[in-house]
């Protein structure tokens, strides 16, 4: 017998046969819209994210099923994976890291530009999971920051969906100023980062 | 003659007498050892000699014994003789605080890195290995994982959730 499903069990009706983002509040005229800048570019950032897959194990397979027709992140504005960092905004880190690739995951990360996020899918990456052992790190947030944490062994690709419209939530909501703000820099100072 | 466990044997005492120990065949393979000072002249014996052509090195491994006082860490060979599909298995037992092996490098090359896991691993010494330095661990680490000198698990750890992991 299959395993029951915990996401999507209510039924929504579809109110519109095409999916569009609402704008964000502000006042409008003849010819003008006006609103806050921050609304504005959290908006378009959080509906364009590129994420950056750096799948080590069992829950990059789960990722591919991810970006496949049946689930496709797609929807979500994240079409484009890329595999450069530099062009991307959120790092996905699926799998098991052992000590000796966290300064590649530190690196990639310090390559990516901000702003950045970070989303750790599986116990593995989380926490260590299971590898509770000498050679692999117990969760990458010894090394770099994490947005959000996506637990299960592997997540289900509905609980990514889940953790990437947390992520998403973050993006919209964050202040223009977070990025130069002490706490922040403090934070980064943590991770001996700059 | 096809070769076979008793003439390996009998090769290998006529060479090396009383200085082979330890004599036996788990599941049919030939299994013996020697002292440490001795494992390149019984290695380099196996490989030249023209019955004998045992020129593939299987495996490296250490095993660590923690209550054989003196002889603490074993280096196992596995050979292959690749003509006539015979393996037999050779042990050199050390001492843990003189962990200095001879290296079978110049023999088989398949031994660097090999003897660099073990090396990795157990910390055996292997004397005159052109590159002795960690392969698979990071190189910061400041002990040899495999050795059976740790507890099995650690209960005061912090840095993991008692209720997430079944520890109570």
């Amino acid at each position: 017998m299959p395993r029951p499903v915990q996401y999507n069990i209510t039924e929504k009706p579809i109110e519109t046969p095409i999916g569009m983002v609402e704008g964000p509040p502000g006042f409008s005229g003849e010819g003008f819209f006006a609103s806050k800048l921050g609304d504005v570019v959290g908006l378009a950032r959080k509906n364009s994210i590129w994420p950056l897959p750096f799948a080590t194990s069992c829950c990059g397979i789960e990722f591919m099923a991810l970006m496949g027709s049946h689930y496709d992140l797609a929807r979500f504005g994240s079409e484009r994976v890329s595999f450069s960092p530099r062009q991307c905004d959120l790092l996905m880190v699926m799998g098991t890291i052992a000590k000796k690739m966290a300064p590649i995951v530190k690196q990639v990360y310090l390559q990516m530009a901000e702003p950045r996020w970070v989303l750790a899918m599986g116990a593995c990456a989380s926490s260590g999971g299971i590898f509770d052992t000498y050679s692999v790190l117990q969760g990458i947030d010894q090394i770099i920051p994490v947005d959000v944490y996506v637990p299960g062994c592997p997540p289900r690709p509905e609980a990514v969906l889940d953790g990437f419209m947390k992520v998403q939530d973050l993006v919209g909501k964050e202040s223009l100023r977070r990025r130069n703000s002490d706490r922040y820099r403090d934070l980064m100072k943590s991770y001996g980062i700059q | 003659m096809a070769l076979s466990n008793e003439l390996i044997r009998q090769k290998l005492i006529d060479k090396f007498g009383e200085e082979l120990t330890n004599w036996e065949e788990p599941y049919g393979m030939l299994t013996f050892s020697a002292t440490k000072d001795l494992n390149l002249k019984v290695l380099q014996f196996l490989y030249d000699d023209k019955e004998l052509q045992f020129r593939f090195l299987t495996d490296l491994c250490a095993i660590h014994f923690p209550e054989r006082k003196g002889e603490e860490l074993a280096v196992v060979y596995h050979l292959h003789n690749l003509v006539d599909n015979i393996r037999i298995r050779f042990k050199v037992y050390t001492d843990i605080n003189t962990p200095d092996v001879f290296s079978a490098t110049a023999l088989y090359a398949a031994a660097n890195w090999m003897e660099r896991e073990t090396f990795d691993f157990y910390g055996v010494n292997f004397i005159g290995h052109p590159n002795l330095k960690r392969i698979l661990n990071i190189d910061e680490m400041e002990y040899f994982p495999m050795r059976k000198e740790f507890p099995l698990e650690d209960q005061t750890r912090k840095d993991k959730d008692d209720e997430m992991f079944g520890r109570s």
